[in-house]
């Protein structure tokens, strides 16, 4: 499977009459989106607003974050399955607005929303602070519950994306990218010498809105299985989750998933990328042991000598991440895990939730429950009335001048476990 | 610049009064330097001033160590320093073990910056590490050419309140701390570096070495549940609407004890979760489902169980340090003990 990504560099973002890019700045129809996300009667109204890097903004509390892209050629369409029909996807040319983003608002839970600030320290933690987002606050009519009221979300801002990349098809892109993955045995064939080495790509499906879709499966009811690493780019997986702000995968991470892309990059260098297996992260013991045993069983089963395994989420999803980890290495395959830590405010806790001694080779996106200052901004998108009670704050942690201590869990992507950002933690 | 006033405590052989002979020796304040406070003060320079030296019996020490404690955080106190300073004590065991204890003890109550030095397997570094820095020695006392200056270089940062940095930079063995820092690389990156040096064969290093878990082995099975009291606790985050501790969404810094006396159902209008970790709705129209107070008062009426304690526990186990857990169950534990409990449901999340 081979797919190029076309990028066009969008430097900033404004309304205009119709929605278009020119010269790096992509014009946004506010009409148009307001019309579109009205369509869904489960919404009472839509407020949209423009952040871009820099300014003095907070963006809360925000649940999804994602890039608009659109297919030109190839198979399908983007976000299969559930924007569009579920034909495989993959293949052929993917145009992506790089540099903006379209960043969904709402009080859906109240406490698993998170914080985007677009300056100051804050800004320094997500990655979403860099790019020009389209934010659109969602309300839902009165009584509306709060399962249908994140469907409505997540439809929307996926809508939205994909009607901005749809507008944007005929732009020629700045740069093209081509990722290939071939079928098993030529990809095997391609670099013989090279270590075999896949992903195992663990996806938050511990229910009750900490949810992620393939190709329109709700991924709870999967057994772990294979995909292109192609297929991911083009929105195969997405985000239904409402949970801690700072180490759920945001559509955006999903479709940029950097563990993906530096695979790629070593591809036929020091390893044979030989492709992702996607696996899930439930609450039943015996899903976890059946679904670990199946990532065990398919790396074998593919020959592979290495993986990477990321994790989303943590507490219970720490187990499964184990239990992924000493199974692979049972097979005499070596791994090494993305995870992120939970050591305590003073970090002398210990990090995780399970552990063994064959985890022997970590990546830590950092210590989630470090306090962060973030000092007021001069505009609020969306609405301060649940920072208190963000998983990551507590009682005080607002300000009467709209300043705010809380723990870095509170901010949208701060310790992906995707390997997403900078951001490590050591022992002192 | 004001001078800074520093304190400097020895053992009796590091004080020439003698070897295991003297080891008894009670606490003694001299003036000015003694033994290696000589070099102590040549690499402290201009900017601070030895003014005195505590000597101790290392015997004397670790065999009455709440008396010599006492005395002695009465001459740091007496002295009215800025810093203490014990040390170094290499690989010696008993010595290393009163530069830790007494620099922990001053730290605590002085509430000043104290700093010792020692060699890694002295079992005062592993007994005190966390609690203050310990800078890093050799095993012998060959090593203190190179020890006394580092200390002091360390100590003059301490005494400045400068920023400290990691025990690689600064030569501190590790307290066991964990501080974010941003890396060159994206974790993507290291990640691929690190599987592509352990496929190799390679040394790689790990960003987080694997705690060791501890097992909690369940207690003894009740034979006899019909008289058994049994109490409930969760860490699902159930508490009365409003929560009235405020127990936070994530990363609960306390537990809440409510009563339940007389209650045998918790309604959508009396109780709540207070958990940010799982969708809360069918938690909070029926709470009983974390917490069964209704099951266990019918089993109560059928006699199945003795009775149920009259207060439930909750705090909030998302995001919650193992430590900070800990801590909670030690104190909960404690008091079940004292109201007889027999045995506890735990329910989670």
């Amino acid at each position: 499977m081979r797919l190029e990504i076309g990028e066009i560099i969008i430097d900033d973002v404004q309304f205009g009459n119709s929605t278009k890019v020119e010269n790096g700045t992509l014009f946004v129809n506010a009409d148009e989106i307001k019309s579109i996300v009205l369509e869904d009667e489960h919404i009472s109204s839509v407020d949209i607003d423009l952040a871009k890097p820099g300014e003095s903004i907070r963006i809360t509390p925000v649940k999804d974050v994602i890039e608009p892209r659109v297919k030109v050629s190839g198979n399908g369409g983007i976000f299969p399955g559930i924007i569009n029909k579920v034909d495989t996807v993959g293949t052929g040319r993917t145009n992506v607005l790089k540099g903006c983003a379209v960043v969904t608002c709402g009080k859906i839970v109240g406490f698993q929303e998170g914080i985007i600030d677009m300056t100051g320290p804050g800004a320094k933690y997500t990655p979403f602070s860099k790019l020009n987002n389209i934010v659109l606050v969602i309300k839902p009519k009165e009584g509306l519950k709060q399962y249908d009221y994140e469907h409505a979300t997540r439809m929307a801002g996926l809508k939205i994306a994909t009607y901005l990349g749809e507008a944007t098809k005929e732009v020629t892109p700045d740069t093209v990218i081509p990722y290939e993955t071939k079928s098993l045995f030529e990809q095997a064939d391609l670099y013989p010498d090279l270590p075999k080495v896949a992903y195992v790509y663990m996806l938050q499906t511990q229910g009750l809105m900490h949810d992620t879709y393939v190709y329109g499966v709700d991924a709870k009811k999967i057994v772990p299985t294979l995909l292109y690493p192609t297929e991911i780019m083009d929105g195969a997986i997405l985000s239904g989750n409402c949970v801690s702000a700072c180490d759920k995968n945001t559509t955006y991470h999903h479709l940029n998933n950097p563990i993906i892309k530096n695979l790629y990059e070593k591809d036929g260098k020091e390893i044979n990328f030989m492709g992702v297996i996607i696996t899930n992260e439930n609450v039943y013991l015996a899903d976890k042991e059946r679904s670990s045993n199946f990532t065990a069983k398919l790396s074998r089963y593919l020959g592979l000598d290495g993986v990477i395994i990321s994790q989303e989420g943590f507490g219970n999803p720490d187990t499964d991440l184990i239990m992924n980890c000493k199974k692979i290495e049972d097979e005499g395959i070596k791994t090494v895990i993305v995870t992120d830590e939970y050591a305590g405010r003073d970090g002398s806790s210990q990090s995780l939730a399970d552990a063994d001694p064959k985890a022997d080779a970590v990546v830590t996106g950092g210590n989630a429950n470090q306090l962060i200052h973030l000092p007021p901004m001069e505009k609020i998108i969306g609405m301060l009335d649940y920072v208190d009670k963000i998983a990551g704050s507590f009682d005080g942690s607002l300000s009467e001048d709209g300043s705010i201590v809380a723990e870095l869990q509170v901010i949208t992507g701060a310790t992906n476990e995707l390997g997403f950002n900078k951001l490590s933690a050591k022992t002192y | 610049m004001k001078k800074v006033k520093v304190v400097h405590y020895i053992n009796q052989f590091f004080a020439g009064i003698g070897g295991e002979e003297k080891a008894n020796i009670t606490p003694e304040l001299r003036e000015g330097i003694v033994g290696p406070g000589m070099a102590l003060k040549a690499a402290l320079g201009e900017n601070a001033e030895i003014v005195a030296t505590i000597i101790c019996g290392d015997s004397y020490f670790n065999e009455n160590l709440e008396k010599a404690t006492n005395e002695i955080i009465d001459m740091v106190k007496s002295l009215e320093v800025d810093m203490f300073i014990a040390g170094p004590a290499f690989n010696a065991g008993r010595y290393g073990t009163a530069c830790g204890s007494i620099c922990k003890s001053v730290q605590e109550t002085l509430n000043i910056p104290v700093l010792t030095g020692m060699y890694i397997e002295n079992p005062g570094a592993d007994l005190y590490k966390k609690d203050i820095y310990i800078l890093s020695t050799t095993n012998n006392a060959a090593g203190m050419r190179k020890a006394v200056p580092a200390m002091a270089k360390f100590a003059l940062k301490l005494m400045n309140n400068e920023e400290i940095g990691s025990p690689e930079d600064e030569g501190y063995l590790e307290r066991g701390i964990r501080v974010n820092y941003f890396n060159e690389k994206n974790g993507a990156e290291r990640a691929i570096d690190m599987l592509i040096k352990k496929l190799k064969g390679e040394p790689f290093k790990t960003e987080y070495p694997m705690p060791v878990f501890d097992n909690v082995t369940p207690g003894e099975a009740i034979i006899d549940l019909s008289n058994a009291k049994i109490a409930l606790v969760t860490s699902g985050g159930i508490v009365p609407k409003g929560n009235p501790d405020r127990i936070e969404s994530s990363s609960a810094s306390k537990y809440g004890k409510y009563s339940i006396e007389g209650i045998n159902d918790l309604t959508e209008d009396a109780y709540e979760t207070a958990h940010g970790g799982y969708d809360p709705c069918y938690a909070n129209q029926d709470a009983d489902r974390v917490l069964p107070v209704d099951v266990l008062r019918d089993l109560e009426s059928e006699g199945m169980i003795g009775s149920l304690h009259n207060y439930f526990y909750s705090t909030v186990g998302n995001g919650t340090s193992v430590k900070n857990s800990k801590a909670y169950s030690r104190s909960i534990a404690k008091e079940l003990h004292s109201d007889g409990v027999d045995a506890v449901i735990l329910t989670s999340t």
